[in-house]
């Protein structure tokens, strides 16, 4: 799988991602002021439960704004070129560990910066940390497809959201369980359940992308 | 011409009207008389989940074959699906109303799912509509179906079982299958789900007839 094609992709993103230091830049700014201004509205929580809905609803709006780039910023004629150079399987799976990758980074880097200013309440803290990855690569698997078929539609970043805020559901209820679970120190053999359906959830949406991704790419 | 199925479908659903308030059901504490809603209530939702399911079907076949036809029932049967989540939704408002205590409740995975069902399908007729080209509008509808019937079915299906549910059947509440469903309630209540989707089906086959004369008027 590991083939030229993908790896090159993967590097490309990268590159393209590196090159551009603004955006980076103006994600982490987004975060930290985000996290910021909910630290100012809500100045202490004590509750466990808001704390974490909180968290979400952050995290929730930063996956969008990273992942819905990933195809909105392709031009026409980048996609063409793109469409003649490579697999659709390698492009798409490019833009998911990419972006997989990428949402694992900032979505610890959120976590910090929330436990930082809002505090935190976190008693399992490697349970939590490992429900944050795999919800991270779950959720920019979903807005990776759904960013291309928005790029496709009238390209507008409304759409988007109007079609991955109810397809987001399920993995948000599964996430917010098992991270309520982390929060309040619960066994691992009791919360092993979500985790496992929450890995399942990312096989599940990272086939369904790869298979689909073929019919939205022809023009 | 009539089709068979069509008349089964009606005398069906006349059948379960007619004897599901008339034959004796089992005393249960709360549930008293409203649990002759399950004749109804469930039946309905089936057929929403049959036409959603008939929609992926052929999403499905539009992705591989590229016809036009097979999108536009995919189309219509998500419309019926959607239409018939209406009366699922006011038989299920009705009859919690009068066991829970309330109109609607979070608290439930299954509302939750319906909600969720329902903002999926207005998602995918927004992006229908803001698509122009026939060919792509097709395609693209088609992948998102296919996608959001997977997440909506992991909704409806996989979490209810894993966190507890005010409806019967789930979380330590009585199960219809295990005592509440005896042979009176089966009587009616498999004809009505039979009924129902024949229903469903008669519903799409109009709206389909009539979109392909619409179809043909614009043409000429």
């Amino acid at each position: 799988m590991f083939n030229s094609g993908l790896s090159h992709l993967i590097k490309k993103e990268f590159l393209i991602e590196f090159r551009q230091k603004s955006t980076l830049a103006g994600i982490l700014v987004y975060i930290i002021s985000t996290v910021f201004v909910s630290a100012l509205c809500f100045k202490k929580i004590i509750n466990p439960t808001v704390w974490n809905a909180l968290f979400w609803v952050i995290f929730l709006f930063i996956t969008i704004n990273v992942s819905s780039k990933s195809f909105l910023q392709e031009t026409k004629g980048k996609a063409l070129f793109n469409y003649m150079y490579y697999h659709p399987r390698h492009f798409i799976l490019s833009k998911i560990i990419y972006n997989m990758l990428l949402m694992a980074v900032l979505s610890f880097i959120t976590f910090f910066f929330y436990s930082w200013f809002v505090g935190n309440m976190v008693q399992d803290l490697g349970m939590y940390l490992l429900c944050l990855l795999f919800s991270s690569t779950a959720f920019s698997g979903v807005l990776s497809l759904m960013s291309a078929i928005a790029s496709k539609a009238s390209n507008n970043i409304s759409l988007m959201a109007i079609l991955s805020f109810p397809v987001l559901m399920p993995l948000i209820l599964v996430s917010v369980k098992l991270s309520k679970f982390a929060i309040d120190g619960i066994a691992w053999s009791v919360s092993f359940k979500y985790l496992f359906v929450l890995l399942m959830l990312n096989l599940t949406v990272i086939t369904l992308a790869t298979i689909l991704f073929n019919y939205l790419w022809k023009d | 011409m009539i089709k068979w199925w069509k008349i089964l479908g009606a005398l069906l659903i006349l059948y379960t009207i007619v004897w599901g308030l008339q034959n004796s059901v089992p005393r249960l504490d709360i549930l008293n008389e409203t649990i002759r809603n399950v004749y109804y209530h469930v039946p309905i939702w089936f057929a929403m989940l049959f036409q959603m399911g008939v929609s992926v079907w052929f999403a499905i076949k539009q992705l591989s074959k590229n016809d036009l036809k097979s999108d536009t029932l995919s189309d219509q049967a998500a419309q019926v699906g959607l239409f018939f989540s209406i009366p699922g939704l006011l038989t299920g408002c009705m009859w919690a109303k009068f066991t829970w205590g309330t109109w609607w409740t979070f608290e439930d995975p299954k509302l939750n799912g319906v909600a969720i069902a329902v903002l999926i399908y207005l998602a995918y007729f927004i992006l229908r509509s803001s698509i122009a080209d026939e060919l792509k509008r097709a395609r693209i509808a088609a992948v998102y179906n296919i996608f959001a019937f997977v997440m909506m079915n992991v909704f409806i299906m996989i979490l209810p079982r894993l966190t507890d549910s005010l409806h019967p059947g789930n979380g330590g509440n009585a199960k219809f299958a295990q005592y509440d469903m005896d042979s009176n309630l089966r009587t009616v209540f498999y004809p009505a789900v039979i009924g129902w989707i024949l229903m469903s089906l008669w519903i799409l086959e109009i709206k389909y007839r009539m979109t392909l004369l619409k179809q043909k008027q614009n043409e000429d």
